[in-house]
């Protein structure tokens, strides 16, 4: 099965994001944007708001200092 | 369903670091990690913390870590691996630890061609201390010690220590990378196994240093901070291969 055929499901660990917004800047297809809602540090994380338009380039995850950002595929 | 990105093995899990929104702190710490794990050298590997914003690095990372006193994270990782040659040693270090208070260690350590890795983190500031002028601070660079923007008549100019150690004999890789986009994180990745490589074919000494953004310091936003890195910083310390006598080293060893 070729990447293409592959489905991305990206999953932010709303606790452990600090809501820094790289992933959001770095994201060309806009899978991600900032939560309106705050978590337990009192931060605006990222949530996936489109995470059928993930291509699976895993450029959130590289440049995340946090590890937040779960990518899965099926 | 199944996880592309799992949690690197010696990275600790379910941990929320102290470093503030943006730091490149964590992604340097998740490279060794990465790396640790697909070099199999977790079992071995003893890391030197510094004083700085990274001593507490021992939170975040399971494996073997030592602290060291301000600047002399060089003089231990010596010790170590003179005492031990067994052990897999790497010395992490800040700007302001590394090119300020421990520039003889880090001189000397690079002249002696210890057989260690060092990653050195230059954000530009004192960063754990609140933001003061470093060594490596840019002309112009408003710091909490130096309001009006870095002075050299005053304060001397950016220190390109790195450029310094690369010209040494004993120095085997150098090279500059920066954590400022996915991009730059990969060939940082590649980088740190470069000089892992170095020392597990007991080539010598050899040197990393990552650009790395400080958004809290530099009083602006991660993004911003980035693209800063990117424009700014990258022009004064250009990103790059600085030395690799690795070809050298091995035609000596034999």
């Amino acid at each position: 099965m070729s990447k293409k055929d592959k489905v991305f499901t990206v999953k932010v660990r709303r606790d452990f994001c600090k809501g820094c917004g790289l992933c959001i800047e770095f994201c060309k297809k806009e899978v991600l944007a900032a939560s309106p809602k705050l978590n337990r540090m009192g931060y605006n994380p990222a949530e996936a708001v489109n995470s059928k338009a993930c291509i699976g380039c895993m450029m959130c995850t590289q440049i995340c200092p946090d590890l937040a950002i779960e990518v899965y595929s099926e | 369903m199944e996880l592309i990105n799992k949690w690197p093995e010696y990275h600790k899990k379910d941990v929320v670091s102290h470093y503030c929104p943006g730091c490149g702190h964590g992604i340097v710490h998740r490279i060794v990690a990465e790396l640790l794990e697909e070099m199999d050298l977790g079992k071995e590997a003893y890391l030197v913390c510094p004083a700085g914003c990274a001593v507490l690095a021992y939170l975040y990372l399971d494996f073997d870590i030592i602290e060291s006193a301000h600047g002399r994270g060089t003089a231990i990782a010596t010790g170590a691996k003179r005492a031990n040659p067994n052990l897999f040693v790497i010395s992490y270090q800040g700007d302001g630890d590394l090119s300020a208070i421990g520039t003889a260690e880090t001189i000397h350590s690079a002249n002696r061609g210890e057989n260690i890795s060092v990653i050195f983190i230059n954000n530009a500031v004192y960063g754990m201390t609140g933001g003061q002028m470093a060594p490596t601070s840019l002309i112009g660079q408003s710091t909490m010690t130096s309001p009006a923007g870095r002075n050299p008549e005053v304060d001397g100019y950016p220190l390109h220590i790195t450029d310094v150690v690369a010209q040494f004999p004993g120095v085997v890789y150098a090279e500059r990378v920066s954590v400022s986009s996915p991009a730059g994180v990969k060939k940082t990745k590649k980088a740190i196994r470069t000089a892992f490589e170095t020392q597990q074919e007991g080539l010598g000494y050899s040197i990393v240093e990552v650009l790395s953004p400080c958004p809290t310091n530099w009083k602006m936003d991660p993004v911003t901070a980035c693209k800063w890195v990117d424009t700014d910083m990258a022009k004064e310390y250009k990103p790059g291969l600085l030395t690799d006598k690795r070809e050298e080293k091995r035609k000596e060893k034999g």
